[in-house]
């Protein structure tokens, strides 16, 4: 047993293990606590595979974005998680043989024939040399141009429709506006009132 | 050595496992988004294992495609989940059924 598989299942190990509880912990913030281990040791394992970049934006983009999301609205709402937790025990038994059974049958397709190690030699380590992260810089601007464009509209509209669905005008709230502000005439601000002049 | 059934295992217990979350947290919107984005995990797993044993960056483009459209795909559920929560005051899946006939 090499150093590097003691590695992968160590890895792999502490991965299952959050992702499981993940899915059974009561409290959405230690889920989500969880899910951020699950992530973080899914980096390591993609170091393994010698994708440096990817495993970094992993850590980058899904440690300490969206989890930071999710952490934000979990705490944001305040949600009472009893009734949520209705019906765990009830489909707990349909649930784990759903799984088991998804499980074999992944199984069997990828220990049979078609996946098995002589059709898959491991590949050499990369040297030193070798930057992951200009192979894909290559590969992203030229091959795949388009769909980095793309990519980059979606997230645009996400950024669109996220405000535009969270954000609201309440009607208790004093703000300015300024369109009204320099379309402002004399007339409405100054009202001259002649008057007798004052005896001394 | 680590062998790509290796890698295709790990991926597979992910899989599974947030199949079986969606089974077991279904009355938690939160939960069920987590377990979606364990399931892309366990697919981008795939994805850069294959990217590897093959020798082809193509593999590795598709996770970050893949993480783009997840990335949004997050920020949209849960702006809706604020949005929901605002309007209904629960998360309950079981207590959303304003579209029932």
């Amino acid at each position: 047993m090499t150093f590097e598989l003691i590695v992968f299942y160590l890895f792999a190990l502490i991965m299952v293990f959050s992702a499981a509880r993940v899915i059974t912990v009561s409290n959405p913030v230690y889920a989500a606590m969880f899910l951020v281990l699950t992530f973080f040791t899914a980096a390591g394992i993609w170091m393994l595979l010698e994708a440096e970049f990817l495993a970094i934006t992993l850590v980058l983009v899904y440690v300490g974005a969206v989890m930071v999301l999710f952490l934000f609205v979990v705490m944001m709402l305040d949600v009472n998680v009893v009734p949520l937790r209705e019906g765990f025990v009830r489909y707990l038994p349909v649930g784990i043989l759903v799984g088991v059974v998804m499980f074999v049958e992944i199984l069997f397709l990828i220990t049979q024939r078609y996946f098995r190690a002589e059709h898959y030699p491991v590949p050499p380590r990369a040297g030193e040399e070798v930057s992951n992260t200009e192979m894909l810089g290559r590969l992203l601007y030229s091959d795949y141009l388009f769909q980095f464009e793309i990519a980059a509209i979606i997230l645009l509209v996400a950024i669109v429709a996220a405000i535009a669905l969270t954000m609201r005008r309440r009607p208790d709230t004093k703000y300015q506006s300024p369109g009204k502000q320099v379309q402002v005439t004399k007339a409405e601000r100054l009202r001259v009132v002649s008057m007798e002049s004052e005896k001394r | 050595m680590i062998t790509l059934s290796h890698y295709l295992g790990l991926g597979a217990i992910l899989f599974c496992l947030s199949v079986v979350g969606i089974f077991l947290n279904r009355k938690n919107v939160i939960i069920l988004l987590m377990s979606i984005e364990l399931m892309l995990l366990s697919v981008n797993m795939n994805f850069v294992a294959f990217s590897h044993f093959l020798g082809d960056g193509a593999g590795q483009i598709f996770v970050f495609f893949i993480l783009t459209v997840a990335a949004a795909e997050a920020a949209i559920g849960l702006a809706i989940l604020v949005v929901l929560f605002r309007n209904r005051a629960t998360i309950n899946v079981a207590d959303l059924d304003e579209l029932r006939g």
